[in-house]
């Protein structure tokens, strides 16, 4: 038995030391020749180390699935991510504890300036990585397929609209029959990026019905708070006469209806392919406080197109532009190029997220090729 | 030589206790300075809670609201229960019972929290409607009972009937080493004088056990007050104060800062430090009201004899 014990030791003390010598050799080797590993993935050649990274909830899923694949792929190579929030994850960054941070709004103004310090006194710049849609998912027996426009929505979630035989939702919902039964409106009790954008559509699309700030938490009066996207699905799929909004992921998940939106062009339902073509009507708008090559977009929220679905959110990865530190830059770009790429972004769709639009896939690949 | 030294240790570490204290809310006052510089609402009367707006907006009113009610109608259901079960546990109950019920109770206490918040979630608000209709139904005149808008669920009534389930573990756990420490003589005395089982109970056993329970009662509040991730899942985190509790509303300094925490920008950290050092001496005063309440009762008590 104690012979058995100390021989456990020993290994364990003998693993302990290669761990050591292999960290050692590895940031040391990595920075000089990033295909020391060989391999490839996505069009990017295998970088090894270890990376950490945090921020965004909403990234959380893409970057289990990214990272799985890459470390798949690559021998050696190990990135953490921890799904902290975004603004713990933009101060993470800002006092140089990650490699990159996720956000689900650019990085902006005095943050900005924060940062830079830790990036050789240049500013960061925001890469959009990962993008997805906000379906508006009801629990209505006996109706499949509900329309709502923005103006509707905004007096549903303002408490104006309290009831589904209301004759603006009859209007917009000529064929199908809505019971007469007060509505349960669900929001998100926690701060969160999915608030932020859903509001932001509200304000863009309906100003006279939605006069609120949007904004990561909820300011209306009225209604029932949920904590997390979990939360709101769990809450509209166990209540009648329900509706909530979640991430698109959630209503396929748990098996939720979803509402169409008519912006103006026409009922769109939510799905990866009318989300992205919703995507690709958003604009690059640099920031000229971050770095060179920062890819802020803007979401054209009142886009009317038969085919682009409006409710749209679009989450960010964080990066020095120039002054990364040198034994994380290779495994930090090569895994991000991994992740713009086609192979990348395509795995999304099949997990609720909406890939990039194939011209800003190009941008961002660029953008992810300047760092240094 | 070991006696002093002995000595010097047992000081020490309550100086360090002190130190950790004044050190805590020193670190919170620090914290909380830019919140209280930008905010501006009034801290105290706000119910709002917009602190990443420019300029911020906040204030504790709801906050400190929704505590204060949601423990006290947790401490309302939970405490005759809690006494009750004690009670039958040292007094009425047959061994065997007693021993099971009692190791019972001591595993409910070892529940996680979040164990309790996910079962008031999608097992008890699936099936408070009943009472929480009777209760509109019948003592709807009480503005506390009457729901103006029809809908039962996510509630500060049923946010307090899970605090409560959380709480009486504790308080009923104390209460029960307190009544068996009731001295035997104190009881057969009474017993055979001609009192009752309930007589006996009521002259010996609740005085001399009345500032024990007092101060179970307290830590269980202190649970209730402090409770965050069952009442962040359970309440529907409104920023208002709603007197009919079961409405969807409410919400606690702790459930806030739990939701708020992640997304918060740098002066909404700032205002979730500032509500927490409020719980924080919030806290501190029930306790301090305890501890004088126990100091007084042990005077006339009679039980220190």
């Amino acid at each position: 038995m104690k012979i058995a014990r100390s021989t456990k030791v020993a290994a364990f003390a003998a693993a302990g030391a290669l761990a050591l010598v292999g960290c050692s050799s590895d940031s040391g080797s990595s920075s000089e020749s990033p295909a020391a590993g060989g391999g490839q993935i996505g069009g990017a050649d295998c970088a090894t180390g270890t990376i950490k990274a945090s921020g965004s909830s909403a990234q959380k899923n893409a970057m289990t699935e990214w990272i799985n694949a890459y470390q798949t792929a690559c021998e050696g190579a190990t990135i953490e991510y921890s799904p902290s929030g975004s603004s713990a994850g933009r101060a993470d960054f800002i006092n140089n504890q990650v490699a990159f941070a996720g956000s689900d709004s650019a990085m902006e103004g005095d943050e900005l300036q924060q940062a830079a310090a830790r990036c050789d006194a240049t500013p960061p710049i925001n890469i959009p990585m990962v993008g997805g849609a906000i379906a508006l998912t009801y629990n209505l027996e006996g109706v499949d397929n509900l329309v709502l426009t923005p103006d509707v929505t905004a007096k549903i979630f303002n408490n104006e609209i309290t009831n589904w035989n209301d004759p603006a939702l009859a209007e917009v919902n000529p064929e199908v029959s809505l019971p007469d039964a007060p509505i349960a409106q669900f929001h998100r009790s926690d701060g969160s990026g999915t608030t932020d954008n859903f509001t932001q559509w509200m304000a863009a699309t309906a100003p006279d019905a939605w006069p609120y700030e949007p904004g990561s938490d909820w300011t209306a009066k009225g209604g029932q708070g949920s904590k997390g996207s979990d939360g709101v699905a769990a809450s509209v799929k166990s209540t009648p006469n329900s509706i909530g909004y979640v991430e698109l992921s959630f209503v396929e998940t748990q098996g939720l209806k979803a509402a169409s939106v008519d912006n103006g062009g026409g009922p769109v339902a939510p799905n990866a392919d009318t989300a992205t073509a919703g995507l690709a009507s958003a604009k690059v708008t640099p920031n000229p406080d971050a770095g060179e090559g920062d890819l802020t977009m803007e979401i054209d929220y009142a886009v009317q197109d038969s085919a682009a679905y409006p409710v749209l959110l679009l989450t960010y990865e964080i990066v020095c532009q120039s002054g990364n530190a040198a034994d994380t830059l290779p495994l930090t770009q090569s895994f991000l190029t991994y992740t713009a790429s086609t192979e990348g972004q395509s795995m999304l769709s099949g997990i609720g997220y909406v890939p990039l639009p194939g011209e800003l896939e190009t941008q961002v690949a660029d953008a992810v090729n300047s760092l240094s | 030589m070991g006696d002093r030294v002995f000595t010097n240790l047992t000081r020490l570490a309550g100086i360090f206790v002190l130190v950790l204290m004044a050190a805590i809310g020193a670190f919170l006052v620090w914290k909380a300075i830019p919140a209280f510089r930008d905010n501006t609402g009034n801290f105290f009367t706000t119910q709002e809670w917009f602190p990443d707006a420019s300029p911020p907006f906040f204030g504790i009113a709801a906050l400190a609201f929704g505590t204060a009610i949601s423990s006290v109608v947790a401490m309302v259901i939970a405490v005759p229960v809690a006494i009750g079960t004690a009670l039958f546990i040292g007094f009425y109950a047959s061994r065997r019972i007693a021993t099971s019920l009692g190791f019972i109770i001591d595993v409910l206490a070892a529940v996680p929290s979040i164990i309790y918040g996910l079962w008031g979630l999608q097992v008890l608000m699936l099936h408070m409607d009943g009472i929480t209709k009777w209760l509109n139904d019948y003592l709807g005149f009480i503005p506390l009972f009457r729901n103006e808008i029809g809908i039962y669920t996510k509630s500060i009534f049923i946010a307090s009937v899970v605090l409560a389930i959380m709480i009486l573990p504790t308080i009923s756990a104390l209460s029960r080493e307190v009544f068996l420490q009731v001295p035997r003589s104190h009881r057969e005395a009474s017993l055979a004088l001609g009192a009752t089982r309930w007589e006996m109970i009521r002259m010996a056993v609740i005085p001399f056990g009345r500032p024990g329970v007092i101060s179970a009662t307290m830590l269980g509040l202190g649970r209730a007050l402090g409770e965050t991730i069952a009442v962040a899942l359970i309440l529907s985190a409104a920023f208002e104060i709603n007197w009919h509790i079961t409405e969807p509303s409410g919400n606690t300094f702790a459930a806030n800062i739990a939701l708020k925490w992640n997304e918060a920008g740098p002066i909404g950290l700032s205002a979730l430090i500032a509500s927490g050092l409020i719980l924080f001496i919030i806290t501190l005063v029930v306790n301090m009201i305890a501890r004088a309440i126990i100091a007084k009762h042990k005077e006339f008590s009679g039980a220190n004899g």
